[in-house]
């Protein structure tokens, strides 16, 4: 019995520190986010002091400008994830399916990447796509264009960027789940009368589910809000939702209209990802 | 039945070269930037497209650099306070979910995982917005002091979007973790104490190492929490390599570039011996 009460006591005192961190360091400032994204700006930045209350802000959301920019952020998200799963899986299938030796040299391929600085990833790409880079020396060289051309700066970069810099996040999962697949299941499936591709869909794809939908949004959540891709491979011309927040805070000292802005964006991934956990409970029952 | 039959060596076969070929047309597109990028870092003149000889200026450059040791040193200081504190927290967060039950804990759990799902820039604002317009106004009201932005802001915001990940870790850790061996321990006459330390902890290790890597990995990378949180004193060292991309290109972003990538293969490779010994 005396044991019993220390148990229940000691499990709060474990989650203290966390709870008291995160409450304070997280949670609060969600509220405050809430908070500022109601009342109406300064203008100087920060917010007019005595706080006045509006729903200005989250009309303004509502602006066709504002609204193409989310859609492009969007469009973008789900074109990379898509590009990311796409090549992916065959590269998870690919790996899976190596020599152990070779299989662990592999892994390690995918993994440097993934570690590696994000920043130093993406100079590294616009170094490839640059007036004097790799790409356009060979056009050039072998006489397939005069000059150089404009590749940067653009959505087509912005995009390859992205898959660039999220690819190693989607291989990961996928091979995850591919890698505990047994592959003696398709032979099954074929001596059963199924070919190659219905044995893929209905036996394989199912099974490795979980992983794709891992990938998926191991993609599409940091995607969606990116900054650092589109503003350096887009160089300011593509605007997505990551570098309209960034400017609310920097120099259209917006900081209301940036926090309704955010609260959009969090909303809509949190959405998404509930509905991943969702889908996600669905296929892992029949196993 | 008996045409798929025929058809399908070929068709594996096929199915065989195309793997072969994406894999081979991945990792190329992967690591042919890195690759230019490490060879230009050594090239003799500022050229980041033509080579003109060996030369490692660049790295000279890098270690007379006063600012971006500055920023280096900023960036160890802050991941390791970051990955120190957010380790043990996320540990006793772990341990504390896993084996006891309390009020709240489900809300606690959830609140554990958002962090993890939202994205980073509204982790960012909202860490501005709490210190300039909540923490720094009520505690400059307490006490006579002004408070700007800077390396303990950044610090706190580290610890706090690195704990969720280490608790994740820990927890799997704990999943797989066999309690039998807890009870022998007990059985055999140890204490609570000693128990934790001469069985829990070492089982746990690896999974305490592998959240305090994947930590001490984010809080070094991290750029755009940390963009919100510095103010304009004290970059780290992704805001210091930010500011020289803006600015263009140089063979010495290339030599800055090529020490951190080796830094983080070291990483990976302690990584996976890590996993190899668990």
């Amino acid at each position: 019995m005396k044991a019993g009460v220390r148990r229940r006591s000691r499990g709060p005192l474990l989650v203290v520190p966390s709870a008291l961190w995160l409450g304070l360091f997280f949670t609060l400032p969600l509220i405050i986010v809430i908070l500022i994204s109601l009342v109406e700006r300064g203008r100087a930045g920060g917010v007019r002091t005595p706080l006045v209350f509006t729903l200005e802000y989250y009309q303004r959301l509502a602006d066709p400008l504002y609204l193409s920019i989310l859609w492009r952020s969007v469009r973008i998200a789900l074109v990379v994830t898509s590009v990311c799963v796409l090549l992916g899986y065959p590269l998870a299938v690919f790996m899976s399916r190596s020599l152990v030796r070779v299989r662990g040299a592999l892994l390690l391929l995918v993994m440097i990447p993934f570690w590696t600085n994000f920043l130093v990833r993406t100079y590294a790409i616009k170094l490839m796509l640059g007036a004097d880079g790799l790409v356009n020396s060979l056009l050039v060289s072998t006489g397939m264009v005069q000059a150089p051309l404009s590749l940067l700066f653009n959505e087509f970069a912005v995009v390859l960027g992205l898959v660039y810099g999220y690819l190693p996040f989607a291989v990961l999962p996928m091979y995850a789940s591919v890698e505990k697949f047994d592959g003696r299941l398709m032979e099954a499936a074929a001596d059963l009368g199924a070919n190659l591709r219905r044995a893929f869909l209905r036996v394989m794809l199912p099974l490795t589910l979980p992983g794709v939908l891992a990938a998926v949004v191991l993609v599409f959540v940091p995607v969606v809000g990116a900054f650092i891709t589109p503003d350096i491979m887009g160089g300011g011309k593509i605007e997505m939702i990551g570098t309209l927040i960034n400017r609310q805070f920097g120099v259209a000292r917006n900081w209301p209209f940036g926090s309704a802005m955010s609260l959009a964006l969090m909303v809509m991934v949190v959405i998404g990802v509930l509905y991943y956990f969702r889908s996600g409970a669905e296929t892992e029952r029949p196993l | 039945m008996i045409a798929a039959r025929r058809g399908g060596p070929v068709v594996l076969r096929l199915g065989r070269l195309a793997l072969v070929l994406n894999a081979v047309v991945i990792f190329a597109f992967l690591y042919l930037p890195i690759l230019i990028l490490l060879i230009f870092s050594f090239n003799a003149t500022r050229s980041v497209a033509h080579w003109e000889g060996f030369s490692l200026a660049w790295y000279q450059r890098l270690f007379d650099n006063v600012s971006l040791l500055r920023a280096a040193r900023n960036s160890l200081l802050i991941g390791l306070v970051a990955t120190v504190v957010a380790t043990i927290f996320g540990t006793m967060t772990a341990l504390g979910m896993d084996r006891f039950r309390f009020r709240f804990r489900t809300t606690f759990d959830v609140v554990l995982y958002l962090p993890i799902v939202i994205p980073e820039i509204v982790l960012g604002i909202s860490l501005l917005l709490f210190f300039n317009l909540a923490l720094f106004p009520v505690v400059e009201a307490v006490v006579p002091v002004r408070l700007t932005l800077g390396l303990p802001t950044i610090t706190i915001a580290h610890i706090a979007f690195c704990i969720p990940f280490v608790y994740v870790i820990v927890r799997a850790r704990l999943a797989g973790f066999d309690r039998t061996l807890e009870e022998a321990a007990r059985d055999l006459g140890a204490n609570e104490w000693n128990t934790f330390r001469r069985v829990t902890f070492p089982l746990l290790l690896p999974g305490i190492l592998g959240g305090a890597l994947i930590a001490f990995t984010l809080s070094l990378d991290d750029f755009l929490v940390t963009a919100f949180t510095a103010g304009t004193a004290s970059p780290t060292m992704p805001l210091y390599i930010y500011s020289l991309v803006r600015r263009g290109v140089t063979p010495e972003i290339n030599a800055l570039s090529t020490v951190l990538l080796a830094a983080s293969i070291s990483l990976v490779i302690v990584s996976l011996a890590l996993q190899r010994r668990s």
